[in-house]
């Protein structure tokens, strides 16, 4: 090995000049892009100042205390919330099943038939579920049905998105083993890939059920059923210690739901 | 005195990036013979294996398994061939996480209705194949276990059980015993030929260690970039042979004896 020795004469720098300059100038593009978005949306530093005591006292006057008695009012429609939420998931977890194999390269080896479906799933993640929500209560009217539609496809959306990915990881050795023995695609899938993907897609399915749960409060502003209908209402009427009462609930239930489903995702990885 | 049951007629078979697996290749195999294909790594030893049950394609020629000319053959026509085929991977190519006796069924499938497999349905005669042959190869007791939790000579005995349980005429073993340290090697290797005795399978293994492939083989195939340079029986095998397969002289990595590690270069080869 031969060595080279240090030139004392020139100074040796990590980062050259250039880049340094390079990303400077990205550094105070981006910054004057937060002051003109700033100065456009009149987002000022002191108008937030100036709204805290406001927040402070509506807390304190309007919203405090909850409304106990108003308690008893709040359970059915919040059942109702969770129950959407759990046919919502289940319907679409179902469903996301098959859909996901059509969107995994491994399995669905049809490149053009891959990528509509892909196409179709990036399509349906970018609709946000309020207007899912919309449209349903548009076709089926107001009510609970609505609600367990917008979060079936919501489902379909995440669970298919997330599931597919894990398809394509899978060892594809037990997939050669099948196809080698003379099993058919659907034997492939159901004794060499369902079996490496079922944990994750039960996490993914108690992780969609949280999100769900969430979601389906706000489906109710819509008229998709469930306690956002209520909050929606008592809201209009100004009744602040009965919104109270509701959003604790749903603190509450909403914890413990993320709480249960979190345990038990651990267990499963 | 017996019928070819594989016959390979001037095949040839050139990957999609050009480079050439095997070059218009000559062979016959009769029924219930033990073969071991040895070579390089590159040579086309997993390419060849590989071409019986078609999971690669030969782009010319004609190879005959069974009667019929099995690059002609249409999809379904395909999966009723490879259903009398078992194949033994290197990496064994279970399931980790079903259960050993799972994991040996699934070589019933290709035999099994469609919706009956779906659905887990399997005929109870199925259930006694996959046992009995869980028993042959010594791991019975382990029937319910998850697969995971063998090691890896038993992992590779559930996959010759499996192989075994499709009832084929042919075992395909590719480099079966790479993964696996020297005793277990030798364990393994005689397992899988004193089980295809006892059939009376065809069975075509590839092997790289000379002394490996000395002890089990009744007839020796050599390759080389693609040709077979060598096909005789195993009493005509001498470290010769060896020297103009691998077209230098044999050196002790070429030999299996005590040394625990194989050359992870070796695995390079292209399937």
């Amino acid at each position: 090995m031969k060595k080279t020795s240090p030139n004392k004469s020139e100074r040796i720098v990590l980062t050259p000049m250039r880049f340094k300059l390079f990303i400077l100038s990205i550094l105070l593009l981006v910054i004057l892009l937060y002051i003109v978005a700033a100065y456009q949306t009149e987002a000022f530093p002191q108008r937030v100042i100036e709204g805290f005591p406001i927040i402070f006292l509506f807390v304190v006057e309007d919203l405090w205390p909850p409304s106990w008695e108003y308690f008893t009012s709040v359970i059915q429609p919040l059942l109702e919330t969770w129950n959407i939420a759990l046919f919502g998931t289940t319907f679409g977890a179902i469903l996301a099943l098959p859909v996901s194999f059509l969107a995994a390269s491994n399995i669905n080896t049809n490149l053009t038939f891959y990528r509509i479906i892909r196409f179709f799933f990036n399509i349906l993640r970018t609709v946000p579920e309020i207007i899912l929500a919309v449209l349903f209560v548009a076709l089926v009217g107001i009510g609970d049905i609505s609600g367990i539609l917008a979060l079936t496809i919501l489902t379909i959306g995440i669970i298919g998105k997330l599931l597919s990915e894990s398809i394509e990881s899978v060892d594809p050795g037990p997939l050669e083993a099948i196809r080698a023995s003379g099993g058919n695609t659907l034997q492939v899938i159901r004794y060499a890939v369902i079996p490496q993907i079922l944990p994750q897609y039960a996490s993914y399915t108690l992780y969609s059920l949280e999100i769900n749960v969430k979601a389906s409060v706000v489906l109710g502003f819509v008229g998709a059923g469930g306690i956002g209908i209520i909050l929606r209402q008592q809201l209009s009427m100004f009744n602040y210690q009965n919104v109270a009462a509701i959003i604790f609930t749903l603190f509450i239930v909403i914890t413990i739901i993320d709480f249960i489903s979190n345990k038990l995702r651990e267990r499963l990885e | 005195m017996v019928n070819a049951l594989i016959e390979f007629n001037d095949v040839s078979l050139v990957y999609p990036n050009g480079h050439k697996g095997l070059k218009n290749i000559n062979l016959k195999i009769n029924e219930g013979e033990f073969v071991v294909i040895v070579g390089m790594s590159g040579a086309g030893k997993s390419t060849l294996i590989r071409s019986i049950n078609r999971m690669v394609t030969p782009t010319s020629g004609e190879l005959i398994v069974d009667g019929e000319d099995i690059l002609q053959l249409k999809d379904s026509q395909l999966r009723k061939v490879r259903t009398n085929i078992g194949m033994i991977f290197q990496s064994y190519n279970i399931v980790k996480r079903m259960s050993v006796l799972r994991n040996v069924l699934a070589g019933r499938l290709g035999h099994t209705g469609t919706l009956r497999s779906l659905v887990g349905w399997f005929p109870q005669n199925d259930l006694q194949i996959a046992m009995n042959n869980l028993e042959r190869v010594g791991i019975d007791e382990k029937a319910y276990v998850r697969a995971s939790n063998l090691s890896g000579g038993q992992q590779q005995r559930v996959s010759i059980a499996r192989a075994l349980t499709q009832q084929p005429k042919v075992i395909l073993a590719d480099e079966p015993v790479a993964s696996l340290d020297p005793p277990t090697s030798h364990k393994v290797m005689k397992d899988l030929k004193r089980v295809s005795r006892e059939d009376g399978l065809t069975t075509i293994v590839n092997l790289h260690f000379i002394d490996m492939a000395m002890e089990y083989a009744d007839r020796i195939i050599g390759l080389r970039d693609g040709n077979l340079v060598f096909d005789g029986p195993i009493e005509e095998v001498t470290d010769q042979t060896f020297e103009e397969i691998y077209d230098r002289p044999i050196k002790d990595d070429d030999f299996l004896g005590s040394e625990e590690e194989t050359d992870e270069k070796n695995e390079s080869e292209q399937v």
